[in-house]
């Protein structure tokens, strides 16, 4: 039988390299594949409790925690196309133009 | 070790080796790649704690649809510099101290858990009815109102993605 102790430090593992991932690289559609990342371990979690605590309600929030995910990922990228028309740098520190 | 321990190790290691690849590639092509791979094998744990509903989906929205609309967008922006830029912003290295610090925090608060009281959901209940039909039970009665919120979401998301992406006449 598989601890539940080692479902969450892997959902941990996969959470911070999400986080680094996104504090550090330069391009954004890496840095939104980091949140995707951190929103799958996150699943990972949740599913794990669900089974480990026999309750369903875990998985019906991973069903709505994929659902807003996608639709953040679309609107993400919308985003990202209509900067790229405006000024074409998909650097993060490279856009300065609000700064100070 | 158990055969299911074996398992469950070969997927961690090999989950954050993807991670690991997923995040320091330079071509975010590579990068898209890796993560595909990536989600085969969170299906694949899913089905290890019997949600085959959810690995399935798992694979047909974001394998499938996500993923796909990550690779129309990178090869719609279609960057040759990105090969050579850099890859990560000038003080990375208190980026990577602070990931591991809270890393460690998070790794010493999971040793406490305490288990709470189970639910009445039990495996050999799902396995009973199937899994599909034990999340629909739930999700269309106890969780009706969420539901219908987040066909709204995905109906934002439409509109707001062409609105936003679209070309306006003078462009």
């Amino acid at each position: 039988m598989v601890p539940l102790n080692w479902y969450i430090g892997l959902s941990a593992v996969m959470f911070i390299i999400g986080v680094v991932g996104f504090l550090v690289r330069r391009n954004i559609i890496i840095m939104l594949m980091s949140i995707e990342l951190m929103l799958n371990s996150v699943n990972i979690s949740l599913v794990a409790f669900s089974h480990y605590l026999q309750d369903l309600r875990g998985q019906v929030l991973v069903f709505f925690i994929i659902t807003v995910a996608a639709a953040e990922a679309a609107i993400g990228l919308a985003i990202l196309v209509s900067m790229f028309r405006n000024k074409p740098e998909v650097h993060m520190d490279q856009i300065t133009e609000m700064k100070g | 070790m158990t055969l299911p321990q074996l398992f469950f190790g070969y997927f961690a290691a090999v989950m954050i080796v993807l991670s690991l690849l997923v995040v320091t590639r330079t071509n975010p092509v590579h990068s898209v790649l890796w993560m595909l791979v990536l989600f085969f094998h969170i299906a694949g744990i899913y089905l290890f704690l019997n949600a085959e509903f959810l690995a399935a989906v798992q694979l047909i929205l974001y394998a499938g649809a996500i993923l796909v609309l990550f690779l129309f967008v990178i090869m719609m922006l279609n960057l040759r510099e990105e090969l050579t830029a850099k890859r990560s912003i000038g003080g990375w290295q208190i980026g990577v101290a602070l990931g591991l610090s809270i890393l460690s925090l998070m790794l010493l608060a999971i040793n406490k858990f305490v288990q709470g009281p189970s639910g009445q959901y039990s495996i050999e209940a799902i396995r009973s009815v199937t899994h599909t039909k034990a999340i629909g039970g739930v999700l269309y009665t106890e969780y009706l109102f969420p539901f219908e919120v987040a066909s709204l979401i995905l109906l934002i998301a439409i509109v707001g993605a062409i609105v936003l992406a679209k070309k306006s006449k003078q462009q």
